[in-house]
């Protein structure tokens, strides 16, 4: 009865090697006399040792580049520059002046555009999203990726045109390695909106969300975000919106999403 | 805060977010906002203080933002074909994803502290400071966490052949 009370943070300290060495001796006779307890705390170490053994492969693996290349402060990182909370897919990561060194073939990504003011993205990020969603939805579908084939380019354009009240048209990709599968016309936040998929040779899917159902009128330059898996360059031209979405690298799509938008400003 | 130092941190960000999200893709994602939000915020470190406690609490705070948001279910296409587990020769890789997803079983806050103490090996008033809680909360989850975990696989792992039957 006049034994010291060994208490749970005791147990666990003693687990961890963190029990000052006061304690020690007294919890190694607790453990001693409390079988239960003793098996309790092995368990916990075995545990430990097992979760160690488990995760350490994760230290010897190479870092991504997109990670290692973060490493190294953005240029844009100044001492002043605390920014708001931004939520993942609102994150505004580069810049239009970074996409277009990206375009002309200069090294290095450069992840840190300028962020936007809250207010303005609370109109623009729902692009990002309805596209990406939309692009997960269909881009998957091996046989019924597209309402109209590329095979009917004309009929295609024309009916979606039509139906946006608007002329719109698919940009050539050829040169970027993406020939046009075809599109299709889907529900957007208050009327149609169209969608252009592409595929390269390998199979790779991208695809194309144009809306014409922007308000605000006001161009924006490119903006990006990720989506889970799919990445997202996206920008408002007019009373259009663009959104180029694919499972692919920024930098690749980068270098799409500029092609795209060298096309759709010479209309 | 120099580059240098990041990169040195960068497995174990990694691991960390590897062991608390469990699919890699997502876990990067995980590291890669960390970085960007470090970078965002670097005015508000201190020269000389603990990087490491720094950029784990900025993972963590992330995370809990990123619990509170509904997610969007973007999954990869390309996942891992499921395993169906064969016990009788698998017995080493049944063990292990036993235990990751014995693991993924245990609440949030609970597999964090874990984590943290187990793999990042850090001290309860650490852990304490990183998640921004009292060091009796770390213990209490630390406690439930482990038993919690110690329970989900005592289920689970077959019975040996020979138990000796009282």
């Amino acid at each position: 009865m006049s034994k010291p009370l060994i208490t749970e943070a005791d147990l666990h300290g003693h687990v961890d090697a963190q029990a000052p060495s006061s304690r020690r001796t007294e919890i190694e006779a607790h453990l001693a006399a409390h079988p239960e307890d003793a098996a309790r705390t092995q368990a916990y170490q075995a545990q430990k040792r097992a979760l160690q053994e488990l995760f350490h492969p994760v230290l010897d693996e190479p870092l991504p580049e997109a990670l290692r290349q973060l490493a190294a402060r953005p240029a844009t990182a100044t001492a002043a520059q605390d920014q708001p909370v931004l939520s993942r897919w609102s994150l505004q990561r580069i810049a239009a002046s970074v996409l277009l060194t990206l375009a002309s073939g200069a090294t290095g990504w450069l992840a840190h555009g300028q962020y936007q003011p809250a207010e303005r993205l609370a109109q623009i990020t729902p692009l990002a999203r309805q596209a990406a969603v939309a692009h997960v939805v269909y881009s998957p579908d091996v046989r019924r990726p597209v309402e109209i084939s590329a095979e009917h380019e004309d009929q295609l354009v024309t009916w979606l045109s039509k139906r946006l009240g608007a002329p719109v048209r698919a940009p050539k990709l050829g040169p970027q390695g993406f020939e046009l599968v075809g599109g299709r016309l889907l529900p957007g936040n208050s009327g149609p909106v169209a969608q252009f998929m592409y595929q390269d040779a390998s199979g790779q899917r991208l695809t194309l969300y144009v809306s014409t159902e922007i308000a605000a009128n006001h161009d924006t330059a490119f903006r990006f975000s990720r989506e889970g898996q799919v990445n997202v360059f996206y920008w408002i031209d007019g009373k259009y919106g663009y959104a180029l979405s694919a499972g692919i690298d920024k930098d690749a799509l980068a270098r799409v999403a500029s092609a795209v938008y060298d096309q759709l400003d010479r209309n | 805060m120099d580059s240098r130092a990041i990169l040195a941190e960068l497995p174990r960000l990694r691991r960390y977010a590897r062991a608390m999200v469990g699919e890699r893709a997502a876990a990067d994602d995980l590291v890669q906002d960390t970085l960007e939000k470090a970078w965002a915020r670097v005015s508000q470190w201190r020269a000389g203080s603990d990087l490491r406690a720094w950029l784990f609490s900025i993972m963590h705070n992330l995370r809990v933002d990123q619990l509170r948001r509904p997610a969007l279910s973007t999954r990869s296409l390309e996942e891992d074909p499921v395993e169906p587990p064969t016990r009788a020769t698998q017995t080493d890789r049944l063990e292990v994803r036993d235990l990751e997803s014995a693991l993924a079983r245990l609440p949030e806050e609970q597999r964090a502290v874990l984590l943290l103490v187990a793999l990042e090996e850090m001290s309860y008033t650490e852990v304490a400071s990183v998640l921004d809680i009292p060091t009796g909360t770390v213990m209490s989850r630390l406690s439930r966490g482990r038993e919690r975990l110690r329970l989900i696989l005592d289920g689970q792992q077959p019975s040996t052949p020979l138990r000796v039957v009282r």
